[in-house]
């Protein structure tokens, strides 16, 4: 009896082993074909409804006091673009940069450093959240996108605010794209929703996107486009570089970055 | 390298991992339907309000009884939950890998102070060694946690090894892809049990220790046959023992929670509709790091939950936890 039941066991064992590595191995192959991450990746409309809901009200990411900012604050990605013409307006203390913003907007429109810096501010110290899991407080002031896009008129067809970066070809990963993000009106005309051109106080650091870089509190770190050289306000996103609405998307991110 | 505040490590991945090693929690095994030198006794098909956890069959010769112990909606989460939290645990490590540091507090990043850390000691050498960080403790575990071989047979800088991890391959995306799919499976699953067992009273009849159990003199007994591998027999057999019975509701109504809490807390959306639960866990460096040590809790208790079905009887458990049946003796322990 005794035997019997240890074979048994063995049985079960080695049963269990086998049901688990078919399934490990059936989970990877899975993971490989692109109309099963659709279909896992239905659960992402799911989580953006959601959050839709629950932000409805449009309120405003936690801010925190000037004593709890990261004394160090990591520079992700890129900390600096190369390219002679980055380099330049660099060397000028970026007194040549122009944003420009264009598309679906009734003025399309140029704003150097200053005239963004004449505008309304506003300054908010919150917690950049890095798709890896590491977490940085930081303090930004800049001025709302929103006053920004309420300046240069939004067509009433538009949807999506796309930025596109300073980082070139050769910058990338692969060498296949430059750096651009997307958001959408809701998120744009949200009151934390700003151009930074400012950190912890001081001008903002090439590490850290200067001249020009969004922050978009609620949203994973990636979503906050640095070096930002250019607005186009768009109704769609898939006839846009990679078609999925930003750099990280386009290579199987979220979109919707709020989780 | 990426470009902006982009996430690292990500999408470079070779060819997927086929490797089919799996020393898993999963205890998915195939319906076992044993051939148990037993008269199966029909048990009692589940109606919804059932009158106790026991819809007990008259005793049988050599002193078993059949009893109908799982109701399906247990039986149907219950092998959900298996395969879902054993994926979840896979592609959570899988996430945990794109940054293997762990934090307290407000923030957390490379320059700041980290309770717990997998790395590696000399990443550029030919033979890297890996270590784990623990409260200023280093353990070396190199082929295990820090470092180890990959699918292909290469030794890289990792936290947990490629075979823990969904999918094998470093490639957060994928991961995350699966654990948001495998949490709403999990969320829903989860819903369904907790609305049949409040309705079908499964929490009240099953789970509730009674005032008898809970007297500190049967906790200490019960506790001792715990040690001594002494399994109850008759009627005691007949439902479960109260240290049983505070286990499954902890892990239901405190660590399951607070998994899904600490998750949510991480998500920066969730964050700025409902800031006080970051506020709760101390910050989503802290929440992170409960969300880990969560997930250890779990997995250990499902390591015990294992091991206590192998040694009360697997086949009567699986049979159990398939068909509803269970096996009881009535006679006394030997």
């Amino acid at each position: 009896m005794t035997r019997l039941r240890l074979s048994r066991r063995g049985l079960i064992g080695a049963g269990a082993v086998g049901v688990g590595g078919l399934m490990l191995a059936g989970c990877n192959r899975l993971s490989a074909s692109p109309s099963f991450q659709n279909f896992i990746g239905g659960a992402e409309d799911m989580t953006f409804a959601s959050q839709r809901l629950l932000l409805a009200g449009q309120p405003l990411a936690r801010e925190y006091k000037s004593s709890e900012i990261s004394p160090i604050f990591k520079s992700n990605g890129t900390s600096m673009p190369s390219g002679d013409a980055y380099r330049a307006l660099l060397d000028g203390a970026f007194a040549g940069y122009r944003l420009v913003v264009e598309g679906l907007v009734r003025r399309p429109s140029q704003f150097s450093l200053d005239d963004l810096k004449g505008m309304p501010a506003r300054s908010q110290i919150t917690r950049h959240d890095c798709v890896e899991g590491w977490s940085a407080v930081g303090g930004w002031t800049g001025v709302p996108l929103g006053h920004l896009l309420r300046t240069v008129g939004v067509a009433p067809r538009a949807r999506f605010v796309v930025f596109r970066c300073a980082d070139d070809l050769e910058n990338s990963l692969d060498g296949s794209g430059q750096y651009y993000e997307s958001i959408d009106l809701f998120d744009a005309f949200h009151p934390q929703t700003i151009l930074a051109y400012a950190m912890n106080g001081r001008p903002l650091e090439a590490p850290h996107g200067a001249p020009l870089r969004l922050r978009v509190e609620r949203q994973l770190g990636y979503k906050h486009a640095k070096y930002v050289m250019r607005i186009q306000v768009v109704d769609r996103l898939d006839n846009v570089a990679g078609g999925k609405g930003g750099y990280w998307e386009d290579r199987g991110y979220e979109w919707y970055a709020g989780i | 390298m990426p470009t902006d505040s982009g996430p690292g490590s990500g999408v470079t991945g070779p060819a997927p991992n086929t490797t089919p090693v799996e020393p898993s929690l999963t205890a998915c095994e195939p319906d076992i339907v044993e051939t148990e030198p037993t008269v199966a006794a029909p048990a009692p098909r589940f109606t919804a309000p059932e009158p106790t956890l026991v819809a007990p069959t008259p005793p049988r010769r050599g002193g078993r009884e059949v009893i109908y112990r799982h109701s399906v909606a247990v039986r149907i989460t219950h092998w959900v939950n298996v395969l879902v939290i054993s994926l979840l645990l896979m592609s959570g490590l899988q996430i945990f890998n794109a940054y293997p540091r762990l934090h307290w507090g407000r923030f957390g990043a490379d320059a700041d102070h980290a309770w717990l850390e997998m790395t590696a000691l000399n990443p550029d050498a030919d033979r890297p060694t890996g270590v784990l960080r623990i409260a200023g403790h280093q353990i070396t575990t190199t082929g295990i946690l820090g470092v180890s071989r990959g699918a292909d047979g290469s030794i890289r800088q990792r936290g947990f090894p490629s075979w823990a991890t969904l999918p094998g391959e470093q490639d957060l995306a994928t991961g995350r892809r699966w654990h948001f799919f495998l949490a709403w499976v999990f969320v829903i699953n989860s819903l369904v049990y907790l609305l049949f067992g409040l309705f079908n009273g499964h929490f009240r009849r099953d789970l509730t220790p009674s005032s008898e159990q809970l007297r500190l003199r049967s906790i200490w007994r019960n506790i001792v046959d715990h040690i001594r591998l002494r399994h109850p027999t008759g009627e005691e057999a007949k439902r479960y023992n109260v240290l049983q019975k505070l286990t499954y509701l902890v892990v239901i109504f405190v660590v399951l929670p607070l998994m899904v809490l600490t998750g949510l807390t991480m998500s920066p959306g969730v964050d700025a509709a409902v800031p006080w639960l970051t506020s709760l866990f101390g910050g989503r460096p802290s929440a992170r790091s409960i969300h880990f040590i969560t997930a250890n809790l779990i997995v250990l208790f499902v390591i015990v939950h294992v091991v206590e079905a192998f040694l009360a009887g697997i086949f009567n458990e699986l049979r159990s936890m398939v068909t509803g049946r269970y096996t009881i003796r009535t006679e006394a322990h030997p």
